[in-house]
């Protein structure tokens, strides 16, 4: 006995080292867990309130190009309005509007810190649960898909970037409404891939990638990106798209957070099926 | 004794704070990150509590870590070299004994024992971060111009770090 605590004190340096790195691993392990309700992000009240104060000074700097985003979106939106179009039909009828319900609301958030040179990048918003964000909500700005809410406290949100080897996202290809799906891994933040589309699948360099509606976070033909190539990987029976994106995300500032009010009902029904199917 | 504590507290300080709000905002190139604050283990007194140096270590890759979201990664990395420093410094070091509360910089030690000693450490911690960044040998190469390439960045900034702390002494 007195031998084994010779034995610790003389090398209880060592045993310090693997005790704390076991913690650091630990750490790390239940990081990759998608929820993970621990105080070690920027979501915390230091980190985050340093942030917001960060981006509060290097907004300033960035204002003609926020403003140029803005009046893009404007023409965009003032174009659908119905004042932009002639009427051709001048007879009048009246409608009770029961065939729209509104499904998706919007947040609006800034970006207060945003990395894109890691393996895994997150993104923390200046929007949290007082705010209406919640866990699993989608991210998006009018020119793509940013990336999904993991963690929320009471005035800030961390989103994982859709640059993350974890992110998978259900796109299709306009033109033809293929599925596939967007991973993320090649080092160049300006490019994501779309894999799982069967071979047959016309595709040309060109063609517009939008998200596909399936999953209950995105709604539909929201823009992500340009085909940029494509091919069959040896050993593979899928095509591989390279997607160019049309977010630049070194460049993010504004951001919508989505809510979809019918999502909680659509997961449950899907989750009901499944189990009744398990049952049979 | 009280001055050195502060003066160390300062630099803890300091070096998080530029590397979180100055360092990560420099993106060289999309993939490239210097990651200068291991400049605080770096000039720790050589007599300097193992156990102190560990929990330094644990906190420093620790206060990192919460402002980049990079979980545990960085705590890991920094405590490596804080573990393997006095290793580091008997091997290169000639003269084994050091005076009591002196520490490396260009005035206590020769240029040549500064450059090896930073590099050594520098790529030590950038190849374990890297490395635990991806969790996996699949692109050996990738990972292996990448953390050379933010070594020579870290240590160059390093570098300047020891020639400005060496000039305010002059002053002291």
């Amino acid at each position: 006995m007195r031998n084994l605590i010779n034995f610790i004190k003389k090398h209880y340096y060592f045993f310090l080292f693997i005790a704390l790195q076991a913690i650091a691993i630990l750490l790390l392990i239940q990081s990759s867990h998608y929820h993970r309700s621990f105080w070690i992000n920027s979501t915390n009240y230091i980190s985050g309130s340093m942030y917001q104060r960060y981006s509060n000074i290097e907004e300033y700097f960035a204002l003609k190009k926020i403003n140029k985003s803005l009046i893009d979106h404007n023409k965009k939106l003032i174009k659908q309005t119905p004042y932009s179009f002639l009427k051709t039909d001048q007879n009048i009828f009246e409608f009770n509007d029961t065939l729209y319900k509104r499904q998706y609301t919007y947040i609006n958030a800034k970006v207060i810190n945003n990395s894109i040179n890691r393996r895994n990048n997150y993104l923390t918003l200046n929007k949290g649960r007082s705010h209406g964000v919640d866990v699993d909500m989608g991210v998006i700005t009018p020119s793509g898909v940013i990336g999904i809410v993991k963690n929320v406290s009471s005035n800030f949100s961390s989103v994982i970037s859709l640059l993350h080897t974890d992110v998978r996202i259900s796109a299709k290809i306009k033109k033809n409404n293929h599925i596939g799906t967007l991973i993320w891994n090649s080092p160049n933040y300006r490019k994501v891939s779309m894999v799982d589309i069967p071979p047959h699948v016309n595709v040309e360099i060109g063609d517009t990638i939008a998200t596909s509606g399936f999953s209950t976070i995105f709604p539909e033909n929201i823009p992500i990106g340009l085909v940029s190539n494509y091919d069959i990987k040896r050993g593979e029976n899928f095509l591989t798209i390279d997607v160019e994106l049309f977010q630049d995300f070194n460049n993010l500032y504004n951001v919508f957070v989505i809510k979809n009010l019918f999502g909680k009902e659509q997961k449950e029904l899907e989750e009901e099926t499944i189990k009744e199917a398990v049952s049979w | 004794m009280e001055k050195l504590i502060f003066r160390y507290v300062l630099r803890f300080l300091l070096l998080v704070i530029i590397q979180v709000f100055v360092l990560n905002k420099i993106q060289l190139s999309g993939y490239i990150n210097p990651y200068a604050y291991i400049f605080f283990i770096l000039t720790l007194p050589f007599d300097t509590p193992r156990y102190l140096m560990l929990f330094l270590a644990f906190f420093l890759g620790l206060s990192i870590d919460i402002f980049l979201d990079s979980s545990g990664m960085h705590t890991s990395a920094t405590l490596l070299i804080a573990f393997m420093r006095p290793w580091i410094i008997n091997a290169i070091s000639i003269k084994k004994e050091f005076e009591p509360k002196s520490f490396p910089d260009l005035h206590n030690m020769d240029t040549r024992w500064i450059l090896l000693y930073s590099i050594i450490m520098v790529f030590i911690h950038h190849t374990f971060l890297f490395f635990l960044e991806v969790l996996s040998f699949s692109n050996l190469f990738s990972i292996l111009s990448q953390s050379i390439i933010s070594s020579f960045i870290t240590f160059i900034l390093i570098i300047i770090c020891f020639m400005l702390e060496s000039k305010q002494n002059k002053r002291i």
